[in-house]
């Protein structure tokens, strides 16, 4: 879960890492207070959660407080990525000698965080890490005993840092480790975090993303989410434990449970020029509850004209299911059903669904071929029952 | 027959008192899995199963008294980290967790730990490791499977067991699968298991089933040429988008890294048969 710019510049401020002063606001008139309040220059900022919001347009300057409400007017006004912009950071313009970009990730494949640094931060850093890899440096930090002081102390002599600013420098990433581990992140930056003329490192911009395995543990974070960022099917679905992507020109609906065995129904649907209209995993333990739901979300898209069921049983056996099923599909008799139904007491969860009328194949191949002939339009005695 | 468990695995059970450990505690049983000791804190003295099994309040006890080789961790996400720790205290030399939702950053902390004691961990998130007709350890429905000289090594699970029940449809027997789990941070890799079946005299072909997110695949297949044995696969995601986690933790593509296509490319690059979809693997293998 990805948190706005201004709120992950209030957990920097609250762990003494500088920040420009400033506020977020709401509307073009508080912008402009804000402004009135800063008496100097500002940079407005639109917080939507999209990368390369500056090259979209979405950050300007204002010099007086009447310009900055013009310009929080006009960014209130924008859609970057079709998402509304409902608030816009004010903040004091601060004069830039270097911008360095220092970040925490976790590699892979190590199975560490990693403390990153370079010199030549800003909007191109995705870019440089790709294009010059040389000008980006690292310290793998050990999770049992934490960051070390000399490697900060390394990471700051390798990007060239006066010598003068170590102190400060090393103060900003014990607290960006700290935030890493109170806040359970999965990625933390500043970027940039700028040197100023009179020697001073201030974080500009920065970025958080955090663990969904670990929001419930922290309450004030996980209320700080952005609906807009889901589509209201997606967010459904979550409240359920389950999850739904929308695949944009789809007609067939498709609901399975686990991911991997959704991906690949999806894959062979495509093989089979296929159009999923999306990707539903329902969880390992497909109750007919979570059936239930599941077909009203991926249903209440009107693109869909056949919905393709690909489901497991185990704790759950195939009878229990295949009453789900139909009691899920008997909402929507017009929608033709594709079921391909596997594991304990798959017999009779067949037997149940065909008794039924309900299309049921034994393979995925079969299942992906007859839910496209019924998308298409063509009877379900296309295939001769 | 089989690598990480057959005959000889005593299995210790971390959540056995639970809906989901009780379940499938069974169904290992009914397999012929030989369960040794389940651990529940506070429920120690009580026999599970119809008196088969004797409940312990802790691992290490559990260990002493039972001769466990091995534990299987079924207990909830937020007391999973203390389970495995606890496990790895007692001195289990191979642990294996089912439990799915574990925070990242215990993981990372787990897998820390568990490296330098020298324990092995598959998962978290996993399906668990079966080899049929020896040893059943997790959720893997041990009908779905035959004894034979495939061995399957994937991060899915549904998918997996629709996987292998293809296989035994088109007579085609598994020495070991193991589900390595779908997190961003488990415990074993594809290549630490690819190793293990090219050690193992008993596999003679191997499937990976993969899926979009990380770089696990591409590490698999910088091993594969060093390989004797002939390797198929299946990467599962190539229509995702980029950006959104499909379902797993792991399965996202971001930064322009984790797409199906580069894995199946690696892979294709190594000598790797690749499968469209799941159910033409049988026909690479034959």
């Amino acid at each position: 879960m990805k948190l706005h710019e201004y709120q992950v510049k209030r957990l920097f401020a609250r762990h003494g890492i500088p920040t420009p002063a400033g506020r977020v606001a709401a509307s073009a008139l508080e912008a402009q207070q804000i402004a009135v309040e800063l008496g100097k220059p500002v940079i407005l900022k639109v917080q939507v959660l999209i990368n390369g919001r500056g090259k979209s347009g979405g950050i300007l300057l204002a010099k007086t407080p009447v310009e900055a409400f013009e310009v929080a007017t006009s960014l209130f006004s924008l859609r970057p990525k079709d998402l509304p912009v409902r608030k816009v950071l004010v903040d004091e313009v601060i004069p830039i000698s270097q911008e360095i970009y220092l970040g925490i990730i976790i590699d892979r494949s190590l199975r560490l965080p990693v403390l990153m640094a370079t010199a030549e931060g800003g909007a191109n850093i995705e870019e440089l890490i790709l294009d010059k890899p040389e000008k980006v440096f690292r310290v793998l930090i050990d999770p049992l005993v934490g960051l070390h002081e000399y490697q900060v102390r390394e990471l700051a002599a390798s990007i060239d840092l006066p010598r003068s600013n170590w102190r400060a420098f090393a103060s900003i990433a014990f607290s960006l480790w700290q935030i890493f581990i109170e806040t359970n992140a999965l990625m933390i930056e500043i970027n940039p975090l700028v040197l100023t003329p009179e020697e001073k490192l201030v974080a500009l911009d920065g970025k958080i993303d955090l663990d969904e395995n670990a929001i419930n543990l922290h309450p004030d974070l996980a209320e700080l989410r952005d609906t807009d960022v889901e589509s209201p099917l997606e967010a459904e679905a979550r409240k359920f434990n389950m999850t739904y992507l929308h695949h944009a020109g789809g007609d067939i609906g498709v609901i399975v449970n686990g991911a991997g065995l959704c991906m690949a129904t999806l894959d062979t649907l495509h093989i089979y020029d296929g159009r999923p209209a999306n990707f539903m995993d329902i969880g390992k333990d497909p109750t007919p509850s979570k059936i239930y739901t599941a077909f009203k979300i991926v249903s209440s898209n009107s693109e869909i004209s056949v919905i393709l069921f690909n489901i497991f049983g185990g704790l759950i056996p195939c009878d229990e299911i295949a009453q789900g099923i139909l009691t899920a599909i008997s909402q929507k008799p017009g929608l033709p059903a594709v079921v391909r139904l596997d594991g304990v007491r798959a017999a009779e969860g067949c037997k149940l669904l065909e008794k039924s009328g309900v299309t049921v194949t034994a393979s995925l191949a079969e299942a992906a071929a007859r839910a496209i002939a019924l998308a298409h339009g063509e009877k379900n005695e296309y295939f001769g029952q | 027959m089989s690598i990480l468990v057959n005959k000889s695995t005593r299995l210790l059970i971390q959540g056995i008192t639970g809906r989901e450990g009780l379940y499938h505690a069974q169904k290992m049983l009914l397999s012929g899995t030989s369960i040794v000791a389940g651990v529940t804190p506070g429920k120690g003295g009580e026999w599970m199963i119809g008196g088969k099994i004797p409940v312990f309040d802790s691992v290490h006890l559990a260990y002493e008294i039972s001769g466990a080789n091995a534990a299987l961790v079924f207990v909830p996400a937020h007391t999973a980290p203390d389970a495995i720790f606890e496990a790895a205290d007692a001195g289990v030399p191979l642990i294996i967790c089912i439990t799915e939702g574990i925070p990242i950053y215990q993981m990372l902390r787990i897998n820390a730990y568990l490296k330098q004691k020298g324990i092995r961990l598959i998962g978290p998130k996993s399906p668990g490791i079966i080899s049929p007709g020896e040893c059943c350890a997790g959720i893997i429905p041990p009908e779905v499977s035959s004894p034979g000289n495939i061995g399957v090594v994937s991060r899915a699970g549904t998918l997996t067991f629709t996987i292998l029940e293809n296989l035994k449809q088109a007579g085609l027997g598994v020495s070991t699968c193991v589900g390595i789990g779908s997190d961003p941070i488990i415990g074993t890799s594809f290549k630490d298991i690819l190793e293990m079946f090219e050690a193992d005299p008993h596999t003679e072909k191997v499937v990976l089933v993969g899926e979009i997110g990380g770089k696990d695949e591409e590490e698999a297949a910088s091993y594969i040429p060093q390989m004797t044995k002939p390797v198929c696969a299946y990467i599962a995601g190539l229509t995702a988008q980029a950006n959104k986690r499909y379902g797993h933790a792991g399965a996202i593509i971001e930064r322009g890294a984790g797409l199906a296509v580069d894995k199946n490319l690696s892979l294709v690059a190594a000598g790797v048969r690749m499968a469209r979809h799941p159910e033409e693997l049988p026909e690479l293998l034959s």
